[in-house]
């Protein structure tokens, strides 16, 4: 009787303890997202921990001497430019698909920027936001140029390799049922594995984002013996991601992302910003905190977009850099070219 | 101890010295500690997921799944809810467990007790064998296998037939079998039921030619004749088919074993086998060597030695460390998702990323691994008390 007492009382004090515990602090002891957490966590920190994929050439790709790279890795330089004035102020995390929205909801790193296809169901359900999309994309297949496969009907009785926790798993599901296609899929949970096997002949088709089919073209041994196939699956908007309920942070992430766009379309650039010193254009001063508080108004230094181009550039620059005309894929810019252009980049006014 | 309560006010000093009062005392801080550290966990978890707006659930596992699977023992479709997916990767789990747990028994006792053979290279290779596979992580040897040994197979155009009735390509193993999975299944419970009818009849033989030194024809006929009946239900009612080569490249009939299955079941069978195999050798070391001799004293052969008088002596130290070697192997099945084999933890990554709700996903998970684990405990626990001395 006794030691069921003793359990009792245990219980309850533990109970008490529980029901006491309505304070908004997490594990690490940093302050909840109750008004303006994030933001001034990495202010606190001094440094931006960014979750990228780390694996894919022109996204983000760690080189021989560790420096990550790629369009991706340029948006966290992007927001740790504008939040702590300096582009080198991060810490790149490398997730999976599968690991990368439980680090961010358990606010392991503060925002992603690692090719998240913007989703309803994880807008809503999964609790994550999304900042605008820094690059328009479409499923596409992977196939030997030898294999005779023209088509996605083609692959019946074949195998496809695919990565485990990304959209393009379900889409892959989704095209095939509606075509009435039986294929085998063979889902990895890691990306090099998945081409490992596709390289060595497990998969006749390998299926991922257009561009990243591109990319990692690129890192096979032979990547002439390979083509794309004629095929979009699905549409693949990409771009950094935020936890939900922080606004002030969410808000941060996406105007530093539409500021990029929005230089483009000023045609600052990181060559030319010192002309703009004394700008006569209202909108201009505004847009690099001459005029206005823009910048003030978020929690961030005024001039934030002045740092942002210096430093990292405009978003015509990030591209070319990256993954356009003047890196080995060049790509088009196609519907990532400004909206003035005939593309899909559109940044709401700066006002 | 002086404790004598009733004459004297409290005495605190005296409590303190008390052994009895520190015993209890030490139970009640830990308890305390350990219900403190869960509920500061289950607290916070609480918070972050109110923090994200979110309920704790299972609803979700009503939802359609949407995703495809590459192998599964029961039908599905990909609009079928996620508790479905979840039961198609539970069969593929149980598929390479109790594969495993059959090859790597056979596997790490012929090992085990090739450490003790008189030929020396077959005792070299075991001791090789062990040393080499235990020092290498389980990932690393289940890449090998996967690519460098099956991967290193010809594609389905170059397959290597054997003798036409397996056939091995970079997709699979194909080998003869049942033209139904009720068959199969028949097949299955007729081998399972003939080997428990054989072993029941083999020890009454074996005690009534013990108790009355004559008799046990009856039960031998009994033996003949299940033998016969399996036999026959294996050859002729399975509806055997065999794999047939296509022109082109291809195999049509009988059954395929996945590359992903097979590359998965012999890094596990390897793997967990070298530790059976060191098990099995300390067993037999623990019988002592009078044992030994006294058997070779009586005119044992070898083979009979070890078979009659060593092996079921050395059994009551193999089981329990047995027990924890299959446990293992369980729960390394769920590595097998890094060569695309879709278990249950391959789908329960899959559902949980679409879902966005690891910590439900999780829950599943560790129930049903503590549910398979309890499982061979309890199986292996009754077969432990068996081989137990006997004390009358």
């Amino acid at each position: 009787m006794r030691k069921w007492g003793f359990l009792a009382a245990a219980l309850g004090l533990t109970l008490a303890a529980c029901g006491g515990g309505t304070t908004t602090t997490n594990a690490d002891g940093e302050a909840a997202p109750a008004g303006g957490g994030r933001l001034d966590v990495v202010k606190g920190r001094g440094q931006l921990i960014c979750g990228v994929d780390g694996g894919i050439p022109g996204f983000s790709f760690v080189d021989e001497s560790g420096t990550y790279t790629g369009l991706d890795v340029d948006i966290c330089k992007a927001v740790a430019a504008a939040v702590l004035g300096d582009a080198e102020a991060v810490e790149y995390r490398r997730l999976d698909s599968t690991e990368r929205f439980t680090a961010l909801s358990g606010g392991e790193v503060d925002m992603l920027s690692r090719n998240t296809t913007w989703t309803i169901s994880r807008d809503t359900s999964v609790g994550l936001e999304f900042a605008p999309t820094t690059f328009f994309d479409g499923q596409g297949m992977l196939v030997r140029a030898d294999s005779g496969i023209a088509g996605l009907e083609d692959f019946a009785g074949k195998a496809i390799c695919v990565e485990t926790g990304t959209t393009t798993e379900l889409n892959l599901t989704d095209q095939m049922r509606q075509l009435g296609v039986d294929f085998e899929p063979v889902v990895f949970q890691d990306a090099d594995a998945a081409y490992a096997a596709y390289d060595e002949g497990r998969c006749e088709g390998m299926t991922s984002d257009k561009s990243q089919l591109v990319a990692r073209r690129s890192t096979l041994p032979n990547p002439d013996e390979h083509t794309l196939l004629e095929v979009t699956m699905s549409k693949e908007p990409l771009g950094p991601v935020t936890t939900n309920n922080d606004s002030s942070w969410y808000d941060v992430v996406k105007w530093v992302t539409y500021g990029l766009i929005q230089a483009e379309e000023f045609g600052i650039t990181s060559e030319n910003i010192a002309t703009f010193e004394a700008t006569e254009n209202p909108d201009i001063a505004r847009f690099l905190g001459q005029e206005g508080t823009l910048g003030t108004d978020m929690g961030l230094p005024n001039d934030f977009m002045v740092k942002v181009i210096t430093q990292v550039g405009n978003y015509g620059e990030v591209y070319d850099r990256n993954v356009g005309a003047d890196s080995e894929f060049a790509l088009e810019r196609g519907q990532n070219a400004l909206w003035s252009e005939g593309g899909l980049m559109y940044s709401p006014p700066f006002r | 101890m002086a404790h004598d309560s009733g004459s004297r006010s409290f005495d605190l000093k005296a409590m303190l010295r008390d052994e009895r009062f520190w015993k209890i005392a030490f139970q009640v801080i830990t308890l305390l500690v350990v219900l403190l550290l869960l509920s500061f966990f289950l607290g916070n978890l609480n918070r972050n997921l109110i923090q994200q707006g979110r309920a704790f659930g299972f609803s979700f596992l009503r939802n359609p799944a949407g995703f495809s699977i590459g192998e599964s023992l029961i039908q599905y479709r990909p609009n079928d809810p996620y508790w479905r997916a979840l039961m198609v990767g539970l069969g593929n789990t149980l598929t390479l467990v109790v594969g495993g747990i059959v090859l790597t028994t056979l596997l790490g006792v012929v090992a085990g007790v090739a450490s003790f053979s008189k030929n020396w290279l077959l005792q070299k290779l075991s001791r090789v064998y062990v040393g080499l596979v235990q020092n290498i992580p389980l990932l690393l040897q289940l890449f090998f296998w996967y690519f460098a040994i099956f991967g290193a197979l010809p594609n389905p155009a170059n397959q290597i037939g054997i003798l036409g009735l397996a056939f091995l390509n970079n997709r699979g193993v194909y080998i003869p079998w049942a033209s139904s999975a009720l068959l199969a299944i028949l097949g299955i419970a007729a081998t399972v039921g003939a080997a428990i009818a054989a072993l029941f009849l083999w020890r009454w033989r074996t005690k009534i030619r013990i108790e009355t030194g004559v008799g046990g024809q009856a039960q031998s006929i009994a033996l003949a004749v299940v033998a016969l009946a399996w036999l026959a239900i294996i050859t002729l009612g399975m509806n055997w088919t065999v794999p047939e080569g296509v022109e082109g490249g291809g195999v049509t009939g009988g059954l395929r074993l996945s590359r992903e299955y097979v590359a998965s079941l012999t890094a596990l069978v390897f793997y967990t086998s070298a530790f059976v195999a060191e098990i099995v050798r300390a067993g037999i070391q623990s019988v002592s060597k009078g044992q030994w001799e006294a058997a070779r004293t009586l005119g044992l052969n070898a083979g009979m030695v070890m078979r009659l008088v060593v092996f079921p002596q050395a059994l009551r130290v193999i089981i329990p460390p047995m027990n924890s070697q299959y446990m293992n192997l369980t729960k390394n099945s769920s590595l097998a998702f890094a060569i695309a084999f879709p278990e249950i933890y391959s789908i329960a990554t899959t559902t949980y990323n679409q879902t966005g709700r690891p910590v439900e996903v999780f829950v599943v998970m560790m129930a049903t691994y503590l549910t398979l684990c309890l499982l061979i405990t309890v199986v292996m626990n009754q077969f432990n008390r068996s081989v137990q001395f006997k004390e009358r």
